[in-house]
Order: structure tokens, then C-alpha cells, then sequence
């Protein structure tokens, strides 16, 4: 019994180093002006992204583990079907135990927009919008945009053609980049807030006009980031995405407004 | 005796505390007489023309057109209000005395009680059936989630968003939509006849 506690005991404290170790934390990440492959109108790609703070890696599947085992509404099984599909959380083994090919450090994926919402404002934070997104992800690990580097580019695509069915790696199995933010690419897809804001014209007087891809219309794309094809991939996914919907390769990290530095 | 109160004092204590502990969490949990996909699991407030706060369940018992729109919009959103106008007209006065319409805001910073009601009054809706709300700015994105709705903010201000018309049954689940604009869109007014038997 004294054994069983003590193995208890050195198993606990074991558990708490590893999270402490690896535990994500908020980054200050400086704004800046940088163009975007979305226009904000039509023309003006030309973005300023206000100073904010970032999770430095995607959540991971402890993290929502934990989460859950305090808001027992958004467990698998009980979450309301208006919030999550029918493959929430699927690769659990159970509403509150991890499995195998979801591991403890891997990031969480089969979370619904408002699944990934509910996390982040539990944490008293947001999920990112996605020119923040975009602007962290213009990173490599010694430039803050490095989009104008044809082999950068290159490595983020063939990520692109690797995924499905394969294991997905630990967050931090990649080095950080220029902002020490890890796993912008080649992990996971990640859900921002305004996913559902990915339709660019003025108004929308056409029948089913809004049901396009209008990035793919004349003037919503600036020709001068068409080569950027990795990103344009996150945007028609997220746009293809409604609230609820779950997928094997898409995860979540949260933000903060940040202070402004003097 | 004296014991007896204290143990009940207790236990108001306990229930209190676990009232004020748990209440927070019900909020935001599912209300279970719900059918799961009713867009009323999602427990927002929202503020009428008239600066009446309720949730989005106000008209829960009654089919109900919904939409979004903003009330400084030029265009598109009054051609949405006339083709709910025009739709119901379509309606015998029965079945039109049935139905309820809300209209939520994607625009609460500028779209105040005030400003609702002056566009309230602009149309000329009935007042007994319609409302003009906007949500909490945090929980527009949430609404226009549970509705598949798609909107951007454009830097003059501006909004640029999906001009569509749902029909929620008696619980709040949707059973029919319409992106059909200035004219009555004749499935969606047999789903809204259907639904209001």
C-alpha cells in the first residue's frame, strides 16, 4: 500500500514536470503592416495587425483533456450537436481518456470552431483572427516574412501533399520561428475567428454569390501573392468549414489582445 | 430542534454556494428539453428595438424567419426585410398571425436600440410579431456560426455578408433557408406554410 502510494505520488509529481515543461505559453507578438493574400477591400491587401499575444504552439490534447474534465458540457457525448459533429474528439479513447495516436503533447484535432471558442474563453483569451494568423505564419525562423523565398515556400507544400492517415507529430517537433512560435505549418490546420468571413465583394445582391469561393473572383485575391498556394489552401478550407465541423487535421491556438509596448 | 436548524441552515448554505458555483456553468451548458440541434442551445442575450433583453429563444413555441443584417446597410439589408414583408404577404391571415420574424444585428456597436427602432419603424413591421435585436459583440460570429451565415467587416464600415433567410421551427431547429432575394421563393414558403400547421 505504502508502495502504491509513494509510485502515486512520484507518478504525480513526474506528470507536473512534464507539464511544466511543456506547457504553451503566451507570446508577446509585435503588429505590424504586412500584405495579405486577402484583400480587406478590393485592392488594399496592405494589412496592420495590432500588437497581441499568442499561444507559442497549437493546444494540445492534454490541455483540452483538461478542459473538458471541467466543463463537462463539452465532452464527447454530451456537447449538443449544434456545436460539434458526430466526430468530435473521435480519436479519444473515451469522453475524458486520451488514446494512443492522440497523445498527451500532440495537438487536439476533431474540435469544432465553437468547441475551440469555448477553450480559448476559458482561458480568457480568443482565437485568432486570421490576418494574425497569417501574419505569424509569414515567419520563418529568422525572418518575420519570408514569403518571398521560393524553397520556404516549397517545404510548407510538401507538407500539403503528405497529409491523411499519417500520425500527427508532437507540437514543438519543429524549431520556433522568427516570433518563437512553433507549428504555424507542417502540423495541423488551425481554426481562427473569423473563418466564416472569407467572402471579399461588396455587396451580395447575386443569387448564391455568397456560397463561392470568392477569393477565386476577379480583384478578391492580389495577384501579387498568388504563388503563395499554401496559404490560399488554409483559406478555401476554412471556408468550406461550417461552425460545427470537425476534421482529423485541424486544430486550434488562442489569443489575446496584447499591450501596447511604449 | 436546535440542531435540526442548524443542518438546514447548512444546507442552505451548501445550496447556495453550489447555486452560485454552478450557476455560471448552466448558462452556457444545454438546456435539455432541447432537441440538440436547436439553435436555442446556444444561450445568448440579445436587446430589442424597444431595449428588451432576452435570449434568442424569445419566440421559442412559434416558427420563426430569422436573419442577419445592419441597419446603416444601403442596399441589401432593406431588400431583405421587403422580401420577408413580400413572403409573408403570401400568408393568409391566420397563418401570418403565427409566425414571428427577428432580425439580428452584425453591427451592435452601431446598431443601438435607437437605431433599430427607427428602421423598425421605417418598414412598418408588426410589432406584435417582428423584433429587431443585436447580439453582445463577442457573440455575433456565434450566431452567425450556429446559422452557417458568413459576414466581414470592410474598413469603411461596411459589411459585406450572406443575405439569407432561415426558417426555425416551434424549438428552434432550421428546416429551411432562402438566399433568394425581392421575390417570395415558393419552396421556402410551402417549408414556412408546413411548419406553421
Amino acid at each position: 500500500m505504502r508502495n502504491l502510494i509513494y509510485t502515486i505520488a512520484v507518478l504525480a509529481v513526474l506528470a507536473g514536470f512534464a507539464q511544466l515543461a511543456q506547457a504553451s505559453e503566451f507570446v508577446q507578438i509585435s503588429g505590424g503592416e504586412f500584405r495579405s493574400v486577402i484583400p480587406e477591400a478590393e485592392g488594399d491587401n496592405l494589412i496592420a495587425v495590432d500588437d497581441f499575444l499568442v499561444q507559442d504552439t497549437p493546444v494540445t490534447n492534454a490541455e483540452f483533456l483538461r478542459f473538458v474534465l471541467h466543463r463537462p458540457e463539452w465532452q464527447r457525448g454530451t456537447a449538443v450537436s449544434l456545436f460539434v459533429d458526430d466526430q468530435y474528439l473521435a480519436t479519444w479513447d473515451g469522453p475524458i481518456s486520451l488514446a494512443p495516436e492522440s497523445g498527451p503533447q500532440q495537438p487536439v484535432t476533431q474540435v469544432s470552431w465553437f468547441a475551440a471558442n469555448a477553450y480559448c474563453e476559458s482561458q480568457n483569451a480568443r482565437l485568432p483572427s486570421w490576418y494574425e494568423w497569417e501574419y505569424l505564419a509569414a515567419a520563418n525562423d529568422d525572418m518575420a516574412d519570408a514569403r518571398h523565398l521560393a524553397e520556404w515556400r516549397q517545404g510548407i507544400l510538401s507538407w500539403y501533399s503528405q497529409t491523411g492517415g499519417d500520425q500527427i507529430a508532437d507540437v514543438r517537433s519543429e524549431p520556433a520561428n522568427y516570433y518563437q512560435v512553433f507549428d504555424t505549418h507542417k502540423l495541423v490546420w488551425e481554426w481562427v475567428d473569423d473563418f466564416n468571413a472569407f467572402l471579399v465583394s461588396g455587396d451580395n445582391r447575386e443569387q448564391g454569390g455568397a456560397d463561392q469561393l470568392q477569393f477565386c473572383g476577379a480583384g478578391a485575391i492580389s495577384m501579387e501573392e498568388k504563388e503563395n498556394y499554401a496559404i490560399l489552401m488554409r483559406v478555401a478550407m476554412l471556408s468550406s468549414l461550417e461552425a460545427r465541423y470537425t476534421t482529423r487535421n485541424l486544430g486550434f491556438r488562442c489569443a489575446r489582445q496584447g499591450e501596447v509596448r511604449q | 430542534m436546535k440542531n435540526r436548524t442548524w443542518i438546514s441552515g447548512l444546507a442552505s448554505i451548501i445550496t447556495l454556494s453550489t447555486l452560485l458555483v454552478v450557476a455560471p456553468v448552466t448558462l452556457s451548458a444545454n438546456d435539455n428539453s432541447l432537441p440538440p440541434q436547436s439553435v436555442y442551445n446556444l444561450q445568448v442575450a440579445v436587446e430589442d428595438q424597444l431595449g428588451e433583453i432576452t435570449g434568442l429563444d424569445r419566440y421559442k413555441g412559434q416558427p420563426v424567419l430569422l436573419t442577419m443584417f445592419y441597419t446603416s446597410c444601403p442596399h441589401v439589408c432593406p431588400m431583405l426585410i421587403s422580401t420577408i414583408k413580400l413572403t409573408e404577404s403570401k400568408l393568409s391571415v391566420e397563418e401570418r398571425a403565427r409566425l414571428r420574424v427577428l432580425t439580428i444585428s452584425i453591427d451592435p456597436e452601431r446598431d443601438t436600440p435607437e437605431n433599430l427602432h427607427q428602421v423598425f419603424q421605417r418598414h412598418s413591421v408588426d410589432s406584435g410579431r417582428w423584433s429587431m435585436v443585436r447580439p453582445k459583440p463577442g457573440d455575433v460570429r456565434k450566431i452567425a456560426g450556429v446559422l452557417g451565415i458568413k459576414y466581414k467587416q470592410l474598413p469603411d464600415g461596411e459589411f459585406s455578408h450572406t443575405t439569407r433567410i432561415i426558417l426555425l421551427d416551434r424549438d428552434g431547429i432550421q428546416v429551411a433557408s432562402t438566399d433568394q432575394l425581392g421575390r417570395p421563393d415558393a419552396v421556402f414558403l410551402e417549408a414556412i406554410r408546413t411548419s406553421l400547421q
